[in-house]
């Protein structure tokens, strides 16, 4: 955590971070880290399908399944997946390599980088516990410097924060 | 007081923001940071992030289509 305790404008924000496909995996990292840059204590809670983004070996996977608003630049104009299409072996991966590619492209961070990000500007990272046992991850499956716990430790974090969002 | 300069061209958000707070945070106060950056965002993202931290924004200006700012570390 930030030590920020005698700052009086110290401010915190709690995330719950819930999903961990490539394009859900982007929003907390990036209020994650942009916060922290900004003198905010910032915790991430990882629960459910976010819990694999803690992994060593994070290998966000993609889908436009499902995604109807999903459109990718592509000649000009720009394109959408119907799902009969997306739902064909090898295209998620497809999708998710030409959106890693437009991102790397266009400048946008990997979440690998957000995440040595993260750890670097002291952002609090709560592996769910009960998630943990449920999909039977070990500790050694997880980066260094995370803390394991519980709703309650995210509740004695998120009462004292300033935001506290769910992603 | 020294200054410093940082090369943020390229980058989306919010690496220039990140990448600013990486440089700042190994200077002293009253030291100058200045940026060079592409994205759009970081005109608004810039004078958010100092009026938030207290470091104060010097300048906030383009050349040739970069936008260029100086920042002052508090």
């Amino acid at each position: 955590m930030l030590d920020n305790a005698n700052l009086e404008n110290a401010k915190s924000m709690s995330i719950i971070v819930t999903k961990g496909s490539l394009d859900w995996a982007y929003p907390p990292f990036i209020l994650a880290t942009t916060a922290a840059a900004m003198d905010v204590d910032v915790t991430l809670f990882f629960t459910f399908y976010g819990l694999p983004l803690l992994k060593k070996d994070m290998n966000p996977k993609f889908t436009p399944l499902g995604n109807a608003a999903m459109e990718m630049p592509m000649m000009g104009g720009h394109v959408a997946m119907p799902n009969m299409v997306s739902m064909l072996p090898g295209v998620g991966s497809m999708a998710g390599k030409m959106m890693k590619n437009l991102m790397a492209r266009k400048g946008v961070a990997s979440l690998e980088d957000l995440r040595d990000a993260a750890v670097e500007l002291e952002v609090r990272l709560i592996a769910c516990q009960m998630t943990m046992d449920l999909f039977e991850y070990s500790l050694d499956d997880m980066i260094d410097g995370i803390e394991l716990g519980g709703a309650a430790t995210y509740m004695e974090s998120a009462l004292k924060s300033d935001i506290n969002l769910f992603i | 007081m020294a200054e410093e300069t940082l090369n943020a061209e390229g980058l989306n958000c919010p690496l220039p923001i990140i990448k600013a707070k990486k440089a700042l945070k190994g200077m002293a106060a009253g030291d100058v940071l200045n940026i060079r950056a592409t994205d759009p965002g970081s005109v608004a993202d810039f004078a958010a992030f100092c009026s938030q931290t207290g470091n104060e924004l010097l300048s906030s200006g383009t050349d040739n289509g970069v936008f260029t700012f100086a920042i002052r570390r508090s």
